[in-house]
């Protein structure tokens, strides 16, 4: 067959040996390239979640072999924990504060910051500032915001005419108290994903309207809102999973308390499963949470998908 | 003409303004008490939350700069967030340029399984992953942080470099293997060059990420001496208490160079985050 040398084969058969030239060349760079990642990723992201599924089925305190299987005790263990319905309760509530107080709060902001003048740009970065701060650095400053001796709070009921509790060690405040930690801490962060969807709308579009007459807030909801769709969607997804992974800011300022009132799913899992070290008892609450996660991020993207095709 | 310039004129209304003020002063406030927090004695705290402290004596600052601490854990904190940057960035861009220019069975399989990452946070697997570094001989130490938060950056990072790498015009790798130039050398010499706008996005990002994280080194480091500076103002913190002032000086001369640093970096941060979540 090769023997015959028709017009176009021997074109043929150097593509070919080239194109086997390059695979051959194209192996140890291959391997160089991703199996560092890959072996990072799985050995130290996808294992211990593996393992952390693994650990649920066993009551194991991280020391010899893992032999006592004790089927579904662990999460039957954690539903019935009586701090584990508190820990969801708040983690639910972060994400309701963050969707109707948060958002809204940040849209407001980015409606106005997404103009450019100098003293817009300024507003915007100070917004930002909170979000690039360290969780515990934030915790430990409105720790003492909240001080009931030294802190602004008592202070501020004074000038009024009150006495306002220790916010942090009443089981009731101290909620409202993490919430206020956390609008201020993340609403620049959406503000900011905000006004990049806004400054993308083209201006001829909003200057058309304007010609027409349209009023400043129909603008706002009937063009802008509905065209940065896209990033609301985004929004509300970073909402929601840094509400389920929240655990820097807790620790500094109430470390769950008072009496476990406090807890995230995080801190729960660390004040109950790390600190204890009771692998199974925190395998299943790793499963649970990995479960919601997984079960946000598929419906974002349906989500994400709709707001797509529209 | 007069009618655009007429309604050009507000661009934001007197509401809009007194909301962004109210705003500005909430945001402000906690940072301002912090900042002057440290010069008043204990008592002033209560009779003077806001005014300016009584004398400016800096004897709280000066004594935690000749401290063992502060800056021990900054160090620490330093060598642990550029170990990661540089690591994460060559790892990840090493893995986005083979996913982009060279062409293998299971291609797409590894970019999805890469991209499992981002399904859930390190937070999940927290508790596995402590007992993997520790069979590992990974405890308290800095390379097995810094091994694992390069580990757990990848997803993002590679989402970053593999989105940028498909811009880049194809005709200059291919120009680079006609001179049957080696994948090697055409990532080393000409795509990491023409890459440099999102490493910086990459690294800017990975280091705020490692300068503030808090649960891992909490998990990982035993010994004082290798403390990150959370850990070491969280410490601090627990020493003394409710004196606040002292802790308020701490807080100051922690927060204080990072945010220098995220001054100057931030428009990086935010190109990561709306550019990367909005292609993502």
């Amino acid at each position: 067959m090769t023997s015959i040398a028709a017009p176009g084969s021997g074109e043929a058969t150097v593509a070919a040996r080239r194109r086997r030239y390059m695979e051959r060349k194209s192996l140890v760079p291959l391997l160089l390239f991703l199996v560092p990642s890959l072996v990072l990723f799985s050995i130290f992201v996808v294992l211990p979640m593996v393992d952390a599924a693994i650990f649920s089925f066993f009551s194991w305190n991280g020391y010899g072999p893992i032999t006592d299987f004790v089927g579904l005790d662990n999460y039957a263990d954690v539903l019935k924990h009586r701090n584990f319905g508190t820990a969801v309760r708040n983690s639910l509530i972060v994400v309701a504060v963050s969707l109707l107080i948060q958002l809204p709060l940040a849209m407001w902001c980015a409606i106005a910051l997404a103009e450019r003048s100098i003293p817009i740009n300024l507003l915007r970065t100070l917004f930002f500032l909170p979000f690039m701060l360290a969780e515990v650095a934030a915790g430990l400053i409105w720790k003492f915001v909240y001080d009931g001796n030294y802190g602004l709070l008592p202070v501020i009921g004074d000038s009024l005419g009150v006495q306002m509790p220790f916010v942090l060690g009443d089981k009731f405040w101290v909620i409202p108290a993490i919430m206020l930690v956390i609008t201020w801490k993340y609403f620049g962060f959406h503000m900011m994903i905000f006004i990049a969807g806004l400054q993308a709308i083209p201006s001829e579009v909003i200057e058309a309207a304007r010609l027409d007459g349209v009023k400043r807030w129909q603008i706002v909801r009937h063009i802008k809102i509905p065209m940065i769709r896209s990033a609301i969607v985004i929004s509300v997804f970073f909402a929601i999973t840094g509400a389920l992974q929240l655990f820097d800011l807790i620790i500094p300022l109430s470390n769950g308390g008072p009496s476990h009132s406090s807890h995230t799913i995080v801190t729960f899992l660390y004040q109950f499963g790390i600190l204890r070290m009771k692998l199974g008892f925190g395998g299943a609450v790793s499963v649970l949470l990995f479960i919601a996660c997984v079960i946000v991020a598929l419906a974002y993207r349906r989500i994400l998908f709709k707001v797509e095709q529209n | 003409m007069t009618t655009t310039s007429k309604k050009r004129r507000p661009v934001i209304s007197a509401l809009q303004w007194l909301t962004l003020l109210v705003v500005a002063a909430f945001v402000i406030v906690p940072f301002y008490t912090t900042a002057l927090g440290g010069f008043k004695e204990i008592g002033e705290l209560r009779v003077n939350p806001f005014g300016l402290p009584a004398s400016w004596d800096p004897v709280r600052f000066v004594e935690i700069l000749g401290g063992p601490r502060y800056f021990s854990s900054l160090w620490n904190s330093l060598l642990i967030a550029v170990g990661t940057v540089v690591l994460s960035t060559l790892v990840a861009s090493m893995t986005a340029f083979a996913l982009v220019h060279i062409k293998f069975f299971g291609r797409r399989f590894v970019m999805g399984y890469l991209m499992l990452g981002l399904l859930f946070p390190a937070a999940t697997g927290i508790l596995p992953l402590f007992i993997k570094m520790r069979d590992l001989g990974m405890l308290d130490s800095h390379w097995g942080i810094i091994i694992v938060q390069v580990a757990f950056s990848i997803s993002f990072a590679v989402l970053l470099f593999h989105n940028f790498f498909k811009e880049l015009p194809k005709e200059l790798i291919d120009a680079a293997r006609m001179d049957n130039c080696g994948y090697v050398r055409i990532y080393w010499y000409i795509t990491l060059p023409l890459c440099l706008p999102i490493i910086a996005t990459v690294g800017v990002f990975n280091f705020v990420g490692s300068w503030n994280s808090f649960l891992l080194p909490l998990i990982v480091l035993n010994s004082e001496a290798k403390y990150t500076w959370p850990l070491g103002i969280m410490q601090f913190q627990g020493q003394y208490g409710s004196d606040w002032p002292r802790i308020l000086a701490f807080l100051t001369l922690s927060i204080l160079p990072a945010m220098a640093f995220f001054l100057l970096a931030q428009r990086y941060v935010i190109s990561g985050l709306t550019g990367g979540a909005v292609k993502g």
